[in-house]
């Protein structure tokens, strides 16, 4: 009997001990983010979000280049979207780029011997790329990055590739008389959710409705599917987990669909979506020629933006440190004239909201960001200006697509189409009744 | 309401926790004691001040009453009475009464010189109203963590705290008090039908007894746990529906933070087959 009392004794202690070990210390660091008792709340761990914080510190900002001096277009060769800018910003901006994008491989990760106007290596026409997608999301995305703005290190901190990324899943091996679900499996993707584990493809690619749920008290038409709908969940597993928040942040789950009843982050996230498709279709994707197989997935398709690649765990990337304001070539597509030009003109637009007043004020209720709506059509008409002069020698495979309308994508590729099978494909809605 | 012919065997004196033979008495076939007292001064406050607290908000709705606890921000101060104070005190009230209701189940059964098995069920209950209104709220640090008094709103924050953690269906003890309630409820179903059926034999054959009662279950599972044993079974099975409904919603939050689908990544870690 003594025995036995010690054994369970023991047996006691090792699960409690297994069950102390698994579990996280109280208190928890809460934010609310609706009426007090409804339970709209963000809870994080202390120790990880400490961690979390260490984690997204931006680096110190290179000291301002001294203003004036020639352009950059005029002194080097080959410069096809910072050529306005100021010699010395140029090579800040060089400088700062390295830092963040490739540090340990230095200038010749993109430029290399035959010269650095070059354009032979893809590394330099895929970071051109990435510099214009870059000034277009801080132009035209305000409703997602707001002032706060992305620079190269939002995503790469410092890594050639950003640490996050997606391609199309094949997903774990199958028995072969077992059609291959596209879930239920614990996938990282989907917060270890049994949901299908790559929603990226129907939501970040492809411009498939989101929402499933019906606008009306009875099923009068709506013919969204549980399958579906299971998809939209993947999604929202992945935008929770990759923010570090959970449903609550931006739904009252009362009702999902509801605008009026949501936390007003779900109307940045909406936007956030959209701004996500049209990175990976207009700006990734199109990079796929030139893209070697060694930075593709397993089934051939390059290296996608998804939330995570930014958030990277934080509800704003960085905690919302305000890094843009440092590097303003990248705050838009740069206008003749260069940063002059832009300073320019935003002080002549303060100008005029300020004489009057009244006018303005109603013309801000109307239209959040008035500035880079009205000044970017005049931008883009003189980027695309400079491109189909460029002084240097420029690859075929060279992405000219930008000027010209972008190439439609079809997802999947035909190069993948024996694989993965039409079960992975987002479901389409049922046949109407 | 008149007294049974049995019934003043059993109206002894004794037994009392409190108050002596103060309020060892008893109102029409109600017990009163001490804490049938407290019970019905803390009832009747806390009710009154939900009506007061209808009162004073938005609407009479009685689907849309709602008592809503303090912002987050009041921690585990008093707040404002318009602001959830008044929650903090309906909830003093309510655990109040329910604990009176408890401690004058005791004083009966002592009167009565039977086992203390009723409140001590009745404490089951009692621990996971606490757990949601007062140990998971002091664990988080603020009083704005208990559910809100109403009866949308609190479905509200059933619904909201069960997405705080992605997939609550996930959380094992969640999984493990549906389970029970389920059981329970099948438990109850078997033995109430079981019972009528005994007591409703065809028209002229005699009520039937437990030999039956036995066979029917041997013919039907191969076992019959019998007629004490059924009612340790549901106490078993209700009183574990309450416990692990505690527990699972005091893990949540206090003892962990992420999705509920993550706390399963134990099994994929297990070092054999990984």
């Amino acid at each position: 009997m003594k025995m036995l009392n010690g054994k369970t004794l023991v047996l006691a202690a090792v699960g409690a001990a297994a069950l102390i070990t698994g579990c996280e210390a109280p208190p928890p660091e809460v934010v609310q983010n609706g009426y007090r008792g409804l339970g709209m709340q963000t809870n994080y761990n202390t120790d990880r979000l400490q961690a979390s914080l260490d984690a997204n510190v931006p680096p110190e900002p290179i000291p301002a280049a001294t203003p004036g001096g020639p352009k950059a277009k005029d002194v080097y060769k080959n410069v096809q979207v910072l050529g306005e800018l100021t010699v010395a910003e140029f090579n800040r901006l060089m400088v700062a780029l390295t830092n963040w994008v490739a540090p340990q491989e230095g200038c010749y990760y993109c430029h290399v011997n035959e010269g650095f106007e070059y354009d032979g290596i893809y590394t330099k026409v895929v970071s051109r790329r990435m510099i214009q997608m870059t000034q277009t999301t801080n132009a035209n995305w305000k409703d997602h990055v707001a002032d706060t703005g992305v620079t190269c290190w939002t995503c790469h901190r410092g890594n050639p590739v950003p640490e996050y990324v997606w391609t199309s899943d094949p997903g774990p091996g199958q028995p072969s008389m077992i059609a291959p679900t596209g879930q239920n499996v614990a996938a990282k993707s989907v917060a270890y959710a049994s949901l299908p584990y790559d929603p990226f493809t129907p939501f970040l690619m492809q411009d498939n409705d989101v929402r499933v749920i019906g606008e009306t008290v009875l099923p009068q038409g709506n013919r969204s599917s549980i399958k579906q709908a299971e998809w939209t969940y993947g999604l929202m597993m992945h935008m929770s987990s990759a923010l570090g928040v959970n449903c609550t942040y931006c739904h009252n789950s009362r009702s999902f669909y509801s605008w009026d009843q949501s936390a007003p982050q779900r109307t940045t996230a909406w936007y956030a979506i959209r701004h996500v498709r049209e990175m990976n279709n207009d700006y990734v994707v199109p990079l796929s020629e030139i893209i070697p197989d060694s930075r593709k997935g397993p089934l051939g398709d390059v290296y996608k933006i998804y939330c995570t690649t930014c958030h990277q765990g934080a509800y704003k990337p960085l905690y919302g440190a305000k890094m843009l304001k440092d590097y303003p070539s990248l705050a838009q597509p740069l206008p003749e004239g260069g940063l002059e030009a832009v300073k320019a003109a935003k002080e002549a637009e303060a100008a005029a909201a300020e004489a009057p007043e009244q006018q303005a004020k109603a013309e801000q209720a109307e239209v959040p960001v008035p500035a880079p709506a009205e000044a970017q059509p005049a931008q883009e008409a003189a980027a695309p200006a400079a491109e189909p002069a460029p002084e240097a020698q420029q690859p075929a495979a060279a992405p000219a697509a930008p000027a010209a309308a972008p190439p439609q994508l079809r997802y999947p590729p035909p190069s993948m189409m024996q694989y993965p099978p039409a079960p992975l494909q987002y479901p389409p809605a049922p046949a109407p009744r | 309401m008149a007294m049974l012919s049995f019934e003043k065997k059993y109206r002894v004196r004794g037994g009392t926790l409190v108050g002596g033979d103060l309020f060892d008495f008893w109102v029409g076939p109600f017990y009163v004691g001490f804490f049938g007292v407290t019970s019905v001064f803390f009832a009747t406050l806390g009710t009154l001040l939900i009506i007061w607290g209808a009162a004073i908000g938005p609407t009479w709705n009685v689907w849309r009453i709602n008592i809503a606890p303090p912002d987050l921000s009041y921690g585990l101060m008093m707040a404002p009475l318009t602001e959830g104070g008044l929650w903090q005190i309906i909830t003093i009230c309510a655990i109040g009464a329910f604990v009176s209701w408890a401690l004058r189940q005791v004083e009966i059964s002592r009167k009565l010189g039977i086992g203390l098995h009723v409140p001590f069920a009745f404490s089951f209950a009692i621990l996971a109203y606490v757990t949601l209104v007062v140990i998971r709220p002091v664990l988080m640090g603020a009083w704005g963590h208990g559910f809100p008094y109403g009866i949308f709103s609190h479905l509200d924050w059933v619904s909201n705290v069960g997405y705080q953690y992605l997939h609550f269906h996930y959380n094992p003890a969640h999984m493990l008090a549906i389970t029970f309630f389920f059981t329970n409820a099948l438990a109850l179903a078997l033995h109430g039908s079981l019972i009528l059926s005994m007591v409703n034999p065809q028209e002229g054959e005699p009520v039937k007894t437990s030999e039956h009662e036995n066979t029917f279950f041997r013919d039907f599972i191969g076992y019959s746990i019998g007629a004490l044993a059924i009612h340790r079974l549901g106490l078993f099975l209700a009183i574990n529906a309450g416990f692990w409904s505690a527990v699972c919603i005091v893990l949540s939050g206090p003892f962990w933070t992420k999705g509920w689908p993550e706390w399963w990544n134990w099994w994929l870690q297990l070092p054999f087959w990984s």
